[in-house]
C-alpha cells in the first residue's frame, strides 16, 4: 500500500507545473517520522506530525474540468498545461450569489493576471493546504504548527485559546483548534479578503470564516475538509474534502520555495530598465 | 571533610532547584516552546571605549540603558524636522522612524559589553581582503541606479530577514516562536514571516550543488542543549559575509521558564581568520508573532524602480542608491 502511494504521489508530482521539489538524499536516511494515526496514549489526540501534502488540481479549480492551455504553455510547451481535474466540493458547485458569481466571471475571464498566488501573495486558508507542495505538521499540545514549502508560508494554530481573535486581520488568518475525537477542528477567522480559494476567480470578502477538519483514516492519509462561510458572497455553506498524502520517500523533509524570485517578472517585469511594455503582466498592484 | 561534603550536597540542591525550573516536553527534551523576544541593546561586538571591559557592573549597566534610552528620544524629537546632510536624503533616507523601530534598550542579562563571546576580546574577528573583494560585487551592486529587483538586496526583496540565520537583535521584528515534537522543533521568524523546521534526528546531508536561501539545517540534542548546523546557503544569503562554505552552529538551552540561551558560531576561514561565537539570553513573552506580509506589501520595490525608470528618462545620473546608514556602517 505505501508503495502504491508513493508512486501516486510520484506521479502526481510529475504532472504538476509546479512540481515537487525533491533533492538527491543520504539513501541511508529513512523517514524516521512514521507514526500511527492515533496514540498509544490513552485519551490522547491522534499523531498527526509530519510531512503531508495534498495531491491534485485543487489548486487550479476546485470544481474540476478537462485540461486546457495556459499561459506558461507558451514557453514549457506540454509542461505548462493545466491538467484535468476532479471535483473537490461536496455539493459539486461553489454557491455564489448571482453578483458575487459575475464578479467572478470577470476575474475568471483574466485569472492569471488576478490571481493572488501568481504575484507569490500568501494563498490564505484553504488554498495554501492543496497547493501542490509539501507541508509540515509540528504538532504540541498547547500549539500546532504547519509550516508550508509554497512561499515558505505557516500559520500558527492554538489550541489554547478557545473564542478568541486576532487583534488585526493577516493574510493566513487567525486559528483556533480544538480535537473532537479524532479530528482536529480549526476555526479560522480574521483573513485578509485578498485571497481566492483557487484560480478561477474564487474570490471572497472580509467576512470568511473557514472551519478545518483533519481526520486520520491511516497512518500514511488525512481526511481533510474546509467548510467556508461568507454570506457576502454565497448563498450557503459549503465544503472542500480532499485527501492529505503523507509524504513517505527516505529523508522526505520539508524543502525551500520560495516564490518571490519567480514572481518578480509578473509583478515588477514593466518596471526594469529596458522593459517593453508600460503595465504590469499582473493586475491590483500599486 | 564535613565542610566539603555540606558544600557538594548544597551545590546538588541548588542544581536540582535550577533543573526543575526548566520546563521539560513529556518525551524527555527540555520544551524550548513560547514566544521569545532577542532584541538586545548589548552590541555584537565590544565598542573600543570599552577596551577589554568584558563584564559592566549593575550600576554602568543601568547608566549605559539610561543613555540609551535618553538619546533615542532626543531623536525621536527631531523626527518631525527637516534635515539635511544625509547625503540630501534627509528624512526620507531608509524611511523608518520610531513608531517602525523596535530597538532594544536593555542589555543583555549577563552584562557582558558584547554578545560575541569568543574570540575573548569580544570583537568579531577580521574579514580577509579575498573574503571583501569576494563581496564586493554585491555590495556595489546595491549602490547602483537598479535595471530590475535583482539588483536591490535580499532583504529589499523580501527573501530573507535581516535578523534571521543566525538570530540577532535588529531594527525591528526581534520576535520568534518554537513549537516542537519529539522529531522536529520548528523555529518561527517575525522578520519576512519565515520559518524553518528542524530534525531533531540529524537529518542527512545534500550536496553541494544544492543551496537554499536558509540554508540546509539538521539538529540533535546535545544534553539540554538543541544544536542546529545549517550549511549549503545561497550566495549572498550567508550571513555576516561568509563565503559558501560557511558552517553555522547555533545551540538553544532553556535556563529557565523565562529565559532561552541562544548561542552561534560562525565557522568559515574563507572570509574570517577564525571561528567566532555569539550568545545571548533571549527572554520569553506573552506577545505573539505577527504575519509580516513583507512581499505582499513591499511598496517601496516598484517605488524603487519607478524612480529609477524616471531619472533614466530624465537623463539624469544618481549614483546615491545605498541607504546613508549602509555607508556610515561602511
Amino acid at each position: 500500500m505505501t508503495r502504491i502511494l508513493h508512486g501516486l504521489v510520484v506521479g502526481a508530482c510529475g504532472i504538476l507545473v509546479a512540481g515537487c521539489a525533491s533533492v538527491a538524499m543520504d539513501e541511508s536516511l529513512v523517514n524516521e517520522e512514521m507514526p500511527g494515526p492515533v496514540s498509544e496514549e490513552a485519551g490522547a489526540p491522534p499523531d498527526i506530525n509530519g510531512l503531508w501534502q495534498a495531491v491534485g488540481t485543487a489548486h487550479w479549480n476546485l470544481e474540476g474540468g478537462h485540461a486546457i492551455k495556459g499561459p506558461a504553455t507558451l514557453v514549457l510547451g506540454a509542461l505548462g498545461g493545466i491538467p484535468a481535474g476532479h471535483n473537490y466540493l461536496d455539493g459539486g458547485k461553489i454557491p455564489y450569489t448571482e453578483k458575487a458569481a459575475a464578479k467572478r466571471a470577470e476575474y475568471r475571464l483574466e485569472w492569471s493576471q488576478w490571481d493572488p498566488a501568481v504575484k507569490c501573495f500568501i494563498p490564505g486558508i484553504p488554498r495554501q493546504t492543496y497547493m501542490p507542495l509539501p507541508f509540515h505538521i509540528v504538532q504540541s499540545e498547547q500549539k500546532v504548527f504547519i509550516a508550508y514549502e509554497w512561499g515558505s508560508n505557516s500559520r500558527i494554530i492554538h489550541l489554547d485559546r478557545p473564542g478568541s481573535r486576532a487583534e488585526l486581520p493577516s493574510w493566513m488568518g487567525y486559528s483556533v483548534g480544538r480535537w473532537e475525537g479524532d479530528s482536529l477542528v480549526v476555526e479560522v477567522t480574521d483573513q485578509m479578503s485578498d485571497t481566492w480559494f483557487d484560480a478561477t476567480g474564487t474570490w471572497h470578502s472580509d467576512e470568511l470564516k473557514v472551519t478545518e477538519r483533519y481526520t486520520p483514516r491511516g497512518a500514511d492519509h488525512i481526511d481533510y475538509e474546509a467548510t467556508i462561510e461568507d454570506p457576502k458572497v454565497f448563498t450557503g455553506p459549503w465544503t472542500i474534502k480532499l485527501p492529505l498524502y503523507r509524504r513517505v520517500e527516505n529523508g522526505a523533509r520539508l524543502l525551500e520555495y520560495k516564490c518571490v524570485p519567480m514572481a518578480e517578472d509578473a509583478v515588477y517585469g514593466h518596471l526594469r530598465r529596458g522593459a517593453d511594455v508600460a503595465e504590469p503582466t499582473v493586475k491590483n498592484l500599486f | 571533610m564535613i565542610k566539603r561534603i555540606l558544600l557538594s550536597v548544597a551545590g546538588l540542591v541548588v542544581g536540582l532547584a535550577g533543573y526543575a525550573e526548566v520546563p521539560m516536553k513529556s518525551w524527555g527534551n527540555p520544551s524550548l516552546e513560547g514566544q521569545w523576544d532577542f532584541k538586545s541593546a548589548t552590541p555584537l561586538s565590544r565598542p573600543e571605549f570599552w577596551k577589554d571591559k568584558e563584564y559592566l557592573t549593575p550600576e554602568e549597566a543601568a547608566e549605559f540603558e539610561g543613555n540609551i534610552i535618553k538619546g533615542r528620544a532626543e531623536r525621536e524629537q527631531k523626527e518631525g524636522e527637516v534635515r539635511e546632510g544625509l547625503d540630501g536624503q534627509a528624512d526620507v533616507d531608509v524611511g523608518y522612524n520610531s513608531g517602525f523601530l523596535e530597538l532594544g534598550s536593555r542589555l543583555d542579562d549577563s552584562l557582558r559589553t558584547s554578545l560575541i563571546v569568543d574570540p575573548p576580546d569580544g570583537r568579531i574577528p577580521k574579514m580577509l581582503d579575498s573574503a571583501r573583494e569576494r563581496n564586493r560585487p554585491y555590495v556595489e551592486m546595491q549602490a547602483l541606479s537598479p535595471a530590475g529587483p535583482e539588483m536591490r538586496s535580499l532583504t529589499d526583496r523580501c527573501i530573507i530577514g535581516f535578523n534571521n540565520n543566525p538570530i540577532r537583535s535588529g531594527a525591528y521584528n526581534n520576535m520568534m516562536q518554537i513549537v516542537q515534537s519529539p522529531s522536529h522543533v520548528a523555529i518561527h521568524v517575525e522578520m519576512v514571516n519565515d520559518h524553518r523546521i528542524i530534525p531533531t534526528k540529524g537529518g542527512g546531508a545534500i550536496p553541494a550543488s544544492t543551496r537554499y536561501w536558509k540554508g540546509f539545517s539538521t539538529g540533535e540534542w546535545e544534553g539540554n542543549t538543541f544544536v542546529i548546523t545549517t550549511t549549503n546557503f545561497k550566495q549572498f544569503a550567508t550571513p555576516y559575509g561568509t563565503g559558501p562554505n560557511v558552517v553555522l552552529t547555533e545551540r538553544f538551552t532553556r535556563l529557565d521558564e523565562r529565559t532561552l540561551q541562544y548561542e552561534y558560531t560562525i565557522d568559515d576561514p574563507e572570509t574570517y581568520d577564525r571561528p567566532w561565537t555569539a550568545r545571548q539570553q533571549m527572554r520569553r513573552t506573552s506577545d505573539d508573532v505577527y504575519e509580516y506580509a513583507c512581499h505582499e506589501g513591499n511598496y517601496s520595490m516598484p517605488l524603487v524602480l519607478r524612480a529609477a525608470r524616471k531619472l533614466e528618462k530624465s537623463g539624469q545620473k544618481d549614483k546615491n542608491w545605498m541607504p546613508s546608514w549602509h555607508k556610515r556602517r561602511g
